[in-house]
């Protein structure tokens, strides 16, 4: 049999036959679909043109209700008001410039409000109906139903608005909802977000957007062929969000807000048998109602400028340095650690000196407070207690004991943004200065100073921890929920954090007593506050100032106070002393010392939340 | 790179970019598709500019891999050619072990990206049967038709496993095309077809629910009008009331008024329908002639076998594309994900398919003179 050769011009020859014959069946099959086509478009048009006619039933979707809010006894905080909106259809309108700038001599709306309006519609559908201007007032709903006929495609549609009856009161938890912006459109579910048109932007609301949304239901409509509803053929009802039930009671949150008037500062109070919070308080506070509707540039810029920062929430993110409220957590350190017995006593003459070094810490009472032991070392709030009692624990295994009480992480509490504070170490300072920790430092972070950051929450969860008797709950605003009105109320267990933290009861006791002496003995820091007072509270007191950031600082902190130098004074304890029923953790800003500021406003809320809670 | 001296040593660096064997009418054709594409995915998409701009960028991707894909010789690719097949039956055999998909074992996820291999295959295929052509006396011998069809056997036989019977026979397509460029005799083609057809008929039995019930709602589609008829009911009262000319650009109710499933992807085609009417489905149908026999007029003026057979494969690949998309958009063949060349919106086809082009403006630009 012969060999066959390689034969390229007879192979290309073989090869544009065949192509031409490939070809050729493609003309030919393509002429077949061609007139599939014209079957379909042509011949039998009539028949699919009637058909596509009666095809107009179209899904909109239907927005649910958003779950309520409300305090432990059932008052309303955030609830949904009936109000109408200016709604367009992109679609339906020609020039859409001119249709905006007719309609803005109608109805005013800012050229903000008009770009918003035009970001949007870029981004959605243009058969969907979009809003342009929320809460139309009685008098720009009459001016548009008279010039109504010269502007197809736009329409008043009522709706729920949010409403936050107690105003400024409950801003920085409840926070606010506001229209959805484009940037948070990709973040959220399409479908269920359909009908749409506020979501929550900070607080309550944000934390537990999920909760409060709800179901979109969807109704069938039949329409013409400009898309507007001729009938309703069926629906299916959205169903509302959930309702959800807050551990604050509004009493004493309003009783929290007024004894705070015209300071700046924050205040936690917790319930330290389950981490229910009862007042959450940061003054000064700001409407919410104005945001939820689009805030004018206006009212905005007089809020980022109005003293005292109203928008910032610093019960959440103010960091605060704790300063002596430390010390009881030191204390327990010393104790649990077997570093010291509570009745171990050292002499304070007025000045501390690490061995070996010449720099000094002092005091705050010149001349010292002779021998003192725990007790006395709270209740006098004796610095060189905690100077010695710190060099001797050192800065590794003061972070590990102070960590396990929350310090340094954020608690979990259930709103969005919480600050974590800082609890110094030797990592932490390699890491954020990238410097070697110095002996120096460990002295001034026995008394909460130098480098410590603490936040309320940390500061209220800690001290409930104590109050508990070593117990830890996260912190919680939300402490029950219901479905519905119809069905009762389903009440969230508390969250426990790890087991009970004091491994010997003498050792806890000790450091109450201690406590309870800053309050009642004859030593006290913060005697005056519990002056006459008809039940046993517990407490200590904090001063911190601002300038005190450096290494040296330590002596500034501690001695006399200058004029214009601006206190921090801090506060917590809990009471009653035996059997604790209210934890506190608030900060004055701007105050003078924690005794004379900050314990007074404690000692008023006390008082305040034991007669609410005798009170029907 | 540094920056140009001057605008001659700029103009060199484009003649690099752009060779003189360039072949304009082509790549002006798949541009004006590209351009087509995107018109009616503005119209398809509910006129969101996103979209449109996503599909920009993906056909500025295509194009790209087109122009790298053109500056790599003929041979370059013949060479590459067996390890390509073979990484490309490695990548089915893994998709049976390890991939992943709702129902069918089709996607491969590899951390970065996640693709189908039997998509690899509508290229793979024709170019490893190109490849074993190439040194072949042809017409082939029986032997080599043979051991061709064994080629074509092994990838057939893996995504049928899958299972996903649809583009098993896209697959196998491709590869026939090949055989029957090489210039097998007609005697074999009888052959095979007789084979194919009564191998059809005896797989009935054995075929899936869900691949029954395509074949069987497309033979009767008013049977359940809600259930699997519905796409094609819906996408033929869309083309039918599209008429003559059309109900205009973004004015197609069955398809702005969102009956229609998929208007943006496999069922693109309905939409350019509705709105442009019998005459710009003509259109259409005239660009993509035209990209076809381009197509075949390079591979026949190629310079070797490898070239000429798998630029007429991807020609006939190119249109068995169209014809499935048209016909099951018009109702005569089951539903089959099937995207409509270089208009559906999406990636991975239209990135592929430039791809493919690229491959034929390299055999262009390595023609025989």
């Amino acid at each position: 049999m012969r060999t066959p050769i390689k034969d390229n011009e007879a192979e290309s020859a073989q090869f544009q036959r065949r192509a031409v014959l490939s070809l050729s069946l493609i003309v030919v099959a393509i002429l077949i679909v061609l007139a599939r086509f014209g079957e379909l478009m042509v011949l039998r048009h009539a028949e699919f043109a009637a058909r596509s006619d009666k095809n107009r039933v179209k899904l909109q979707p239907l927005a649910p209700a958003r779950g309520l809010i409300l305090d432990r006894r059932g008052v309303i905080l955030a609830d949904n008001r009936p109000a109408y909106r200016l709604e367009l259809v992109p679609e339906q309108v020609a020039d859409l410039d001119a249709t905006l700038d007719a309609l803005g001599e109608v109805i005013a709306f800012d050229a903000e409000e008009r770009e918003r309006f035009l970001e949007l519609a870029r981004a959605r559908r243009r058969f969907q109906s979009l809003p342009l201007k929320l809460r139309l007032s009685d008098d720009e709903l009459a001016r548009f139903a008279l010039e109504r006929y010269r502007f197809p495609g736009v329409d008043v549609v009522p709706y729920l608005t949010r409403h936050y009856p107690q105003g400024p009161l409950f801003a920085h938890v409840i926070g606010y909802v506001g229209r959805i912006d484009v940037n948070e459109l990709s973040g959220l579910d399409a479908k269920r977000y359909a009908g749409t048109t506020h979501v929550g932007k900070t607080g309550i609301e944000r934390h537990y957007e999920s909760a409060l949304h709800g179901e979109v239901g969807h109704l069938r409509v039949e329409t013409n062929a400009e898309g507007r509803v001729l009938d309703e053929l069926d629906r299916s009802p959205p169903s509302a969000g959930r309702h959800l039930y807050l551990s604050l009671d509004s009493r004493l949150q309003q009783a929290a807000t007024d004894i705070m008037v015209g300071k700046v500062g924050a205040l936690v109070a917790l319930d330290p048998r389950n981490g229910d919070v009862l007042a959450f308080v940061s003054v000064p506070s700001y409407d919410t109602n104005l945001f939820v509707n689009g805030i004018s540039r206006s009212d905005y810029q007089a809020l980022l400028e109005a003293p005292g920062r109203p928008l910032f929430n610093r019960a959440l993110q103010g960091g605060y340095e704790p300063g002596s409220t430390l010390k009881p957590f030191v204390a327990l350190a010393g104790l649990e650690l077997g570093l010291r017995t509570s009745s171990d006593a050292i002499y304070s003459t007025g000045v501390f000196q690490i061995p070996g070094q010449t720099l000094t810490f002092r005091d705050w009472k010149r001349g010292g407070h002779g021998r003192v032991d725990l007790i006395e070392s709270l209740a006098q709030s004796v610095n060189s207690y905690y100077y010695q009692l710190a060099l001797e624990l050192g800065i590794d295994r003061m972070h590990a004991y102070l960590s396990t009480f929350g310090f340094g992480a954020p608690t979990g509490i259930d709103l969005v943004g919480e600050a974590s504070g800082i609890l110094p170490s030797r990592s932490w300072k390699r890491e954020k200065l990238d410097q070697p920790w110095y002996p120096g430092e460990t002295v001034i972070a026995g008394i909460g100073q130098g480098y410590n950051v603490a936040t309320l929450p940390q500061l209220a969860a800690a001290t409930a921890a104590i109050a508990g008797n070593g117990q830890r709950f996260q912190p919680r605003l939300v402490n029950a929920e219901r479905a519905s009105f119809d069905v009762p109320i389903a009440p969230k267990p508390p969250l426990p954090v790890g087991p009970p933290l004091v491994k010997n009861p003498e050792h806890l006791l000790a450091v109450k007593q201690g406590l309870e002496a800053v309050m009642h003995g004859p030593t006290g820091t913060a005697r005056a506050a519990a002056r006459d007072v008809n039940y046993r509270m517990a407490g200590k007191t904090g001063t911190a100032q601002r300038v005190s950031r450096t290494r040296d600082g330590a002596e500034g902190t501690t001695g006399p106070r200058r004029e214009g130098q601006r206190n921090q004074a801090l506060f917590v304890g809990y009471a009653p002393a035996e059997a604790p029923r209210i934890v506190v953790a608030l900060v004055i800003e701007q105050g003078d010392s924690g005794s004379l500021a900050a314990a007074p406003v404690a000692r008023q809320i006390f008082d305040a939340w034991f007669e609410l809670e005798n009170a029907p | 790179m540094t920056f140009p001296a001057n605008w001659s040593e700029l103009g060199h660096r484009l003649a690099w970019l752009l060779p003189v064997r360039l072949d304009m009418p082509l790549v002006g054709a798949l541009a004006l598709l590209a351009v087509v594409s995107l018109i009616v995915v503005w119209s398809a998409g509910g006129q969101s500019a996103d979209m449109v701009v996503k599909q920009a960028l993906r056909f500025g991707v295509g194009f790209g891999m087109m122009f790298v894909a053109m500056r790599i010789a003929p041979g370059t690719w013949r060479r590459w050619t067996p390890w390509f097949f073979a990484l490309c039956i490695v990548l089915l055999a893994a998709v049976l072990v390890l991939g992943e998909g709702k129902g069918a074992q089709r996607w491969l996820d590899l951390g970065v990206l996640r693709f189908q291999p039997s998509e690899l295959l509508k290229l793979g295929l024709p170019m490893m049967l190109a490849w074993y052509f190439h040194d072949r006396v042809l017409p082939p011998s029986p032997q080599s038709v043979l051991v061709a069809l064994i080629l074509v056997a092994v990838p057939v036989g893996l995504i049928y496993r899958q299972p996903d019977l649809g583009t098993a026979v896209l697959v196998a397509g491709s590869g026939l095309f090949v055989i029957f460029l090489a210039g097998i005799s007609w005697w074999w083609i009888a052959t095979i077809a007789v084979l194919g057809i009564g191998s059809a008929a005896a797989a009935w039995p054995f075929l899936l629910d869900y691949q029954k019930a395509r074949v069987t709602q497309f033979l009767n589609p008013d049977a359940d009008p809600l259930g699997s008829g519905w796409q094609t009911m819906q996408s033929q009262i869309a083309v039918g009331s599209g008429g003559l000319t059309g109900k205009g650009w973004t004015d197609g109710t069955q398809s702005q008024l969102e009956f229609l499933p998929e208007r943006h992807t496999d069922f693109i085609l309905a939409v350019l329908s509705e709105e442009f009417g019998w005459f710009g489905v003509a259109l259409l149908m005239l660009l993509y002639l035209f990209v076809i026999a381009r197509s075949f007029w390079i591979a026949a003026n190629a310079r070797d076998t490898f070239s000429r057979l798998l630029g007429g494969a991807i020609a006939m690949t190119f249109f068995i594309y169209i014809l499935v998309n048209s016909a099951m958009i018009t109702g005569l063949m089951p539903v089959k994900g099937v995207p409509l060349p270089l208009i559906s919106y999406g990636g991975t086809s239209a990135v592929s398919l430039l791809a493919a082009f690229g491959i034929l403006l390299s055999i262009h630009a390595h023609r025989r003179v």
